[in-house]
């Protein structure tokens, strides 16, 4: 780790003002710590934004507004969260450990980076860490990586299951920064890689989330469900968080569906979701919509497996909520 | 740059590069050493502390950050001489067998037992669940444990959390 | 019995390698080699040397001083020769451990590098028969026809099997604390499985005599073997204090543990197996690959195991390896026959599936009289039991042997066995007994990996000399005390065991002292073969959905001699199953044939099972006495554990499934891409 140094920001209007190449912004520090020794973040300098008064979760109008700063343990251990965003809680509960998610921001579990094996080593070519070297994933160890939306460049996936959870529930991420304040719509915050993957998010430098406001909860049943080969304290081979509404008649009256471990950014299914809504929810239906879905994705020879296990966890998940 | 902290009750101040994490400052700087170093990147859990009461992976804590805080270690489990009844029953149920992640495991379980609501194995979300061997394998799962002493492990946590 | 050394456990002041508190200790942080095969061209420390806190750094452009002789891997910056990607090339080192890794970091290295070839193949042009592999076994046995064999049988399997590089990973990374003296004595705090061992091989390296050299590792925390040796972290330690004139610290992280302290080697394994209309094998044939690299030759037994199981008229085992531009690899928890028995015993499965003749009645059938290989009679040999044992438990006649058929809403539910053995050995060793302030006090300088052997030493000493446990005060971890083989190869209670029930004897004898040194007594061993024995048996769910597979249920059952401490047996037993699990569901290391090296060099990629994916494992034993094992009667219970334990998962997942996954580990994709 290279020298740098500390700072720990009074308020979120400070540690804007404060910010300047070279400058990160440090929260639980689960990850950052963890990319700082590899080498892999090289700041120069860190603002401490844990202590901000930003750890709050309030209830306001019917919606509910979750402080950057709460920690993982906290939103999912919330009662409103436990009571009216269920699934929400379900993704916190299924990453990492309990030790990380009482360390880690709700904040820096959207802006953790991906676990590909590349990115995390530096010396090995990877566009993301180092544009215009080279993904040696695309030629090597992609077990884990993108089969949707991914480049030529990149092939990188989104490692949190919190942020699936909220690419389902349509949250909105409120940033201030030198430009001011704004509202950033989930999903939206994150990128594809396009030719520019050393980019995650739509985020301008020195820009910080204060805030993830969620609307009220859509109607229907809803789960999120991760697939790994270790039983917990794993990343997701693919996981998806769906909700589905069904009428009287047996018509599908809504659906969310967005995949994890798919994609450079929380995959939103909306194909799947336009196909299955005002059709019957019927395991037949939540097939050819899973299908439509994942027609557009582009395995590789040692990811091709995910394409299946998708497949099969929409259909099963969606089975499931159906009454 | 000095930071003041709070260490098995003891207060400390101390001059830290701000690289150092928190549990580098603890075996490196003030001897204690029953925090231990297995990945150093909060993957195998074996350096879990008690910061202001909850577990956490001292290495990914950087110590600058951790001004002011109240940090418990294994060392600070017992009571005197009286063992922890976590510690006690670790020896009693064989819960561990070369030690190296067992101070871990050890504020880890501490910091569990007082870790209110549901957990990914938890069936009904709305109810606090009650600590279950299912719950506590769910809920320890941060702590490798390359002996393989978790059958043991979970055993000894269950007879305390009873 | 409680372990002894429990209180400070559980205290955290057991104190490992990395903790012992020096005065002035400053840290060392190695620079690894980016390149798989070539030369060092030019090492620019400069930037380094100007930073904060440097004192120096090590390369081979300044070649420090080291025996002629000293072993390859240990042979630090002597040579511009680069022989694997994460070879030490050179090292920093300064006042604090931050210090030390920025300069590190900082130091500049050029290479000329060369093209490399990094793979297993089995049809690689390379491939070679050694002389002997380990620990000194003939490469290839044969007898009988196993062509003939085939062509006779009723039944014929013709199977391939592979295992991926694994790594040890005990929780402690390795690490050194070196200090010289003024008289130029060098005293290393090691995390090593032998402090004999590894002082004699510090030593050599360095061009000293042994008693030069101490070596202490009171604690170490887990070995399964890459502790076994000397690894480079030691003489790294030694050379930088050397240079510095001050104690130094080095800490291995856990990435840079992947690359220089040993793995197992992965393995391409062809079983050839025919039965006639009986189930009994007309031909047997196990033919392993494995690699090492250009530095050393490693040559891994892993068809051993086959030598000994099954009776056939035609018996055929062979090994080739291939030296390729990788570290070498090095002993894993039952090296040679975990892997072998996992090819093996899924291979047996897979006769009995197509014989349609139950599993543990096929082994059964095939139960030889005496060592298949030698004809040597076992000095004990109960698998049967074993295997008949584990059956009641498990409720194995209640099995439906058709696979696939099982189903618990979207969860195929499957059962499967596997047998277990290892060698029982024993080696020389010392040990000295005396009496002190109104009890005993036992020395040896044996090591206490986890396995219990400071407790286990405790109680042996206790029952010879007829007191109880809490009069014996054993003292071990440090190279000055009476020389001791390693702890390994299942080897070290039965060898540290035997010397300290003879120092006892001698000390009841002479009332204030006892010595021994049973060189003279293992040398007059009958030859017989003794190996310990087991049956796995395993309960799998396997997500018809998801191709996730989940273990419910493994009971273990070994014969293995006299238990020496029901606890601490019961513990290891259920360590290596659970290790075992790894293996057959995660556990795999992968190579980067890019650029060499490995991939996946952490725990957050290379998984080890999680207390959530081991719900209930449980081992038990069978009352065995054997008397010409060792004073004890007992048989070493380290490594069996993690053997068969891989192929009862397969077996079951293949039950449960209808699908043979012959490829570890068996992970989702491959589940489902073969099945769903």
């Amino acid at each position: 780790m290279r020298p740098f140094d500390y700072t720990r920001a009074a308020s979120a209007a400070d540690a804007v003002r404060d910010y300047r190449p070279g400058t990160m912004y440090l929260g639980g520090g689960t990850n950052l710590v963890d990319l700082m020794r590899l080498g892999v973040a090289r700041p120069d300098r860190l603002v401490d934004v844990s202590r901000l008064p930003l750890d709050a979760i309030q209830e306001v109008r019917g919606r509910l507004r979750v402080g950057a700063a709460v920690r993982n343990t906290d939103l999912a251990a919330h009662p409103l969260v436990r009571a009216r965003y269920p699934m929400l809680a379900r993704a916190v509960l299924a990453g990492a450990s309990g030790q990380i998610r009482n360390m880690a921001t709700v904040a820096g579990n959207l802006l953790q980076r991906t676990r590909c094996p590349y990115f995390q080593d530096v010396s090995r070519p990877c566009n993301k860490r180092r544009p215009g070297s080279g993904c040696p994933a695309i030629e090597g160890d992609h077990t884990n990586l993108a089969v949707l939306g991914h480049s030529g460049a990149c092939v990188a996936t989104h490692p949190s299951d919190m942020a699936v959870a909220l690419a389902a529930l349509d949250a909105e991420v409120h940033v201030t920064g030198p430009g001011g304040d704004r509202v950033v719509p989930m999903p939206g915050l994150h990128r594809l890689p396009g030719d520019a993957p050393e980019r995650d998010t739509v985020l301008e430098p020195g820009d910080l989330i204060t805030a993830v406001e969620l609307p009220p909860p859509p109607p229907g049943a809803s789960a999120y469900r991760k697939v790994r080969e270790r039983a917990s304290f794993a990343f997701a081979l693919v996981s998806v968080a769906a909700v589905l509404d069904v009428g009287a008649d047996g018509t599908v009256t809504g659906c969310r569906i967005a995949l994890g471990g798919v994609a450079h950014a929380p995959w939103r299914a909306g194909r799947a979701e336009r196909a299955l809504i005002g059709g019957p929810a019927t395991g037949a239906a939540f097939l050819a919509a899973a299908e439509a879905e994942l027609e557009q994705a582009g395995p590789l020879p040692r990811n091709a497996y995910k394409v299946p296990l998708a497949r099969n966890l929409i259909v099963r998940t969606l089975e499931e909520l159906a009454p | 740059m000095d930071i003041t902290l709070q260490v098995n009750g003891r207060p400390h101040t101390i001059d830290v590069d701000p690289r150092t994490s928190l549990l580098d400052l603890l075996r490196e700087r003030l001897g204690l050493t029953g925090s231990k170093k297995g990945c150093d990147h909060g993957q195998c859990g074996s350096c879990t502390v008690l910061v202001d009461g909850r577990r956490a992976n001292a290495c990914l804590a950087l110590a600058v950050a951790m001004d002011g805080r109240a940090v418990t270690t294994v060392e600070g489990l017992a009571d005197g001489e009286e063992l922890h009844p976590l510690q006690a029953a670790f020896i009693e149920h064989d819960a561990f067998q070369c030690g190296y992640c067992t101070p871990g495991q050890l504020c880890s379980a501490a910091g569990m037992l007082g870790e209110p609501g549901p957990s990914a194995v938890t069936g009904d979300l709305m109810a606090d669940p009650a600590l279950t061997p299912e719950e506590i394998r769910e809920r320890m799962s941060g702590n490798l444990c390359r002996c393989g002493a978790y059958v043991n492990i979970v055993s000894a946590i269950s007879e305390v959390a009873r | 019995m409680n372990r002894v050394e429990g209180h400070v456990k559980v205290t955290g002041l057991a104190t490992y390698a990395a903790e012992y508190p020096i005065e002035g200790v400053v840290y060392a942080y190695p620079v690894q080699s980016l390149i798989a095969r070539g030369r060092v061209a030019r090492v620019d420390a400069s930037d380094a040397l100007a930073m904060p806190g440097v004192l120096a750094v090590l390369s081979v452009a300044d070649p420090p001083e080291l025996a002629e002789d000293a072993d390859a891997e240990l042979a630090l910056f002597q040579r511009r020769e680069v022989a694997y990607r994460g070879q030490l090339v050179a090292a920093a080192v300064a006042g604090t451990y931050d210090e030390a890794r920025a300069a590190a970091d900082a130091v500049r290295v050029e290479y000329e590098p060369a093209d490399h070839d990094v793979s297993l193949r089995a049809d690689h042009p390379g491939l070679y028969r050694p002389e002997v592999v380990n620990p000194n076994l003939p490469a290839d046995t044969g007898q009988g026809d196993v062509e003939a064999g085939l062509a006779e049988a009723v039944t014929t399997v013709d199977v391939t099997y592979t295992t991926p590089v694994l790594h040890n990973n005990a929780m402690e990374p390795h690490a050194s604390l070196a200090l010289w003296d003024a008289e130029g004595r060098l005293l290393v705090y090691d995390s090593t499985q032998g402090a004999t061992t590894d002082r004699d091989m510090i030593a050599k390296t360095l061009g000293l005599p042994p008693g030069r050299v101490r070596v202490v590792s009171r604690h170490v925390g887990g070995g399964f073997g890459s502790k076994g040796t000397t690894r480079p972290q030691a003489v790294l330690a030694a050379l930088a204090a050397r240079a510095v004139g001050r104690p130094v610290k080095v800490a291995l992280t856990r990435q840079q543990m992947f690359d220089v302290t040993g793995y197992r080697t992965p393995t391409i394994q062809r079983l050839r197996l025919g039965a006639d209309g009986e189930g009994r094998l007309t031909a047997l044939e196990h033919v392993a690959l494995s690699q090492s690299s250009t530095l050393k030759e490693f040559a891994e037994q892993t068809a051993t195991p086959t030598r000994v199981m099954y009776a056939a008229p035609a018996l055929r085992t062979a090994h080739r390896l291939v030296r390729l531009d990788v570290a070498t690899p090095s002993w894993m928890r039952a090296p040679g026959d975990c892997p072998g028995m996992y090819a093996l015993e899924s291979a047996m499965d897979e006769l009995a599936c197509a014989a349609g003749i139950d599993p543990i009645e096929l082994r059964v059938r095939n139960e030889p009289e005496v060592d298949p290989d030698t004809g040597l009679p076992f000095s004990s040999r109960n698998l049967v039991a074993c295997l008949r044992e584990g059956a009641r438990r498990f409720g194995w006649d209640r099995r439906d042997p058709r696979p696939g058929v099982r189903r618990e809403g979207e969860w195929l539910v499957g059962t499967g066995v596997a047998a277990s053995t290892y060698p029982a050995k024993r080696r020389p060793c010392k040990a000295v007994a005396r009496v002190l302030d109104g009890g005993f006090l036992v020395q040896v300088a044996a090591a206490d990996i986890g396995t219990g052997a400071r407790t286990a030493l405790t109680r042996i000493a206790a029952e010879t000399l007829g007191v109880a446990p809490d009069r014996v005060h054993v003292e071990i971890g440090d190279s000055d005390l009476p020389d001791a083989p390693v702890a390994g190869g299942s080897m070290g209670t039965a060898s540290w065991g035997s010397a300290v029930v003879r120092a006892c004897e001698e000390l009841k004898k002479d009332g204030r002292e006892g010595r021994a040194d049973t060189t003279e007594e293992i040398r007059q061993d009958s030859r017989l073969t003794r190996q310990a024995f087991g049956a796995q048996f395993a309960e799998v769910r396997v997500s018809s959905v998801t191709g996730e597979v989940r273990v419910p249920r493994l009971l273990g059952v070994f014969a293995a001699g006299r238990i020496v401490d029901a606890k601490l047996a019961r513990s290891q037993l259920i360590g290596g199953m659970t290790m075992g699990l790894g293996m057959a569901l995660m556990e795999e290391t992968l190579t980067d044939e890019e650029f060499g090296g490995f991939l996946r060099r952490d725990l957050a990629q290379y998984h080890v099972p999680v207390c959530a994916d081991v719900p209930d494992v449980e081992a038990v034993w069978l009352e065995e006495h054997d008397e010409r094992l060792n004073p004890m009667g007992a048989k070493g219970i380290g490594e069996i554990g993690i053997v068969g334990t891989a192929a009862a998962i397969g077996n079951a997942v293949h039950h449960a499934t209808g699908h043979r996954v012959r490829e570890l580990p068996i992970t989702p994709p491959k589940i489902l891409m073969a099945r769903f």
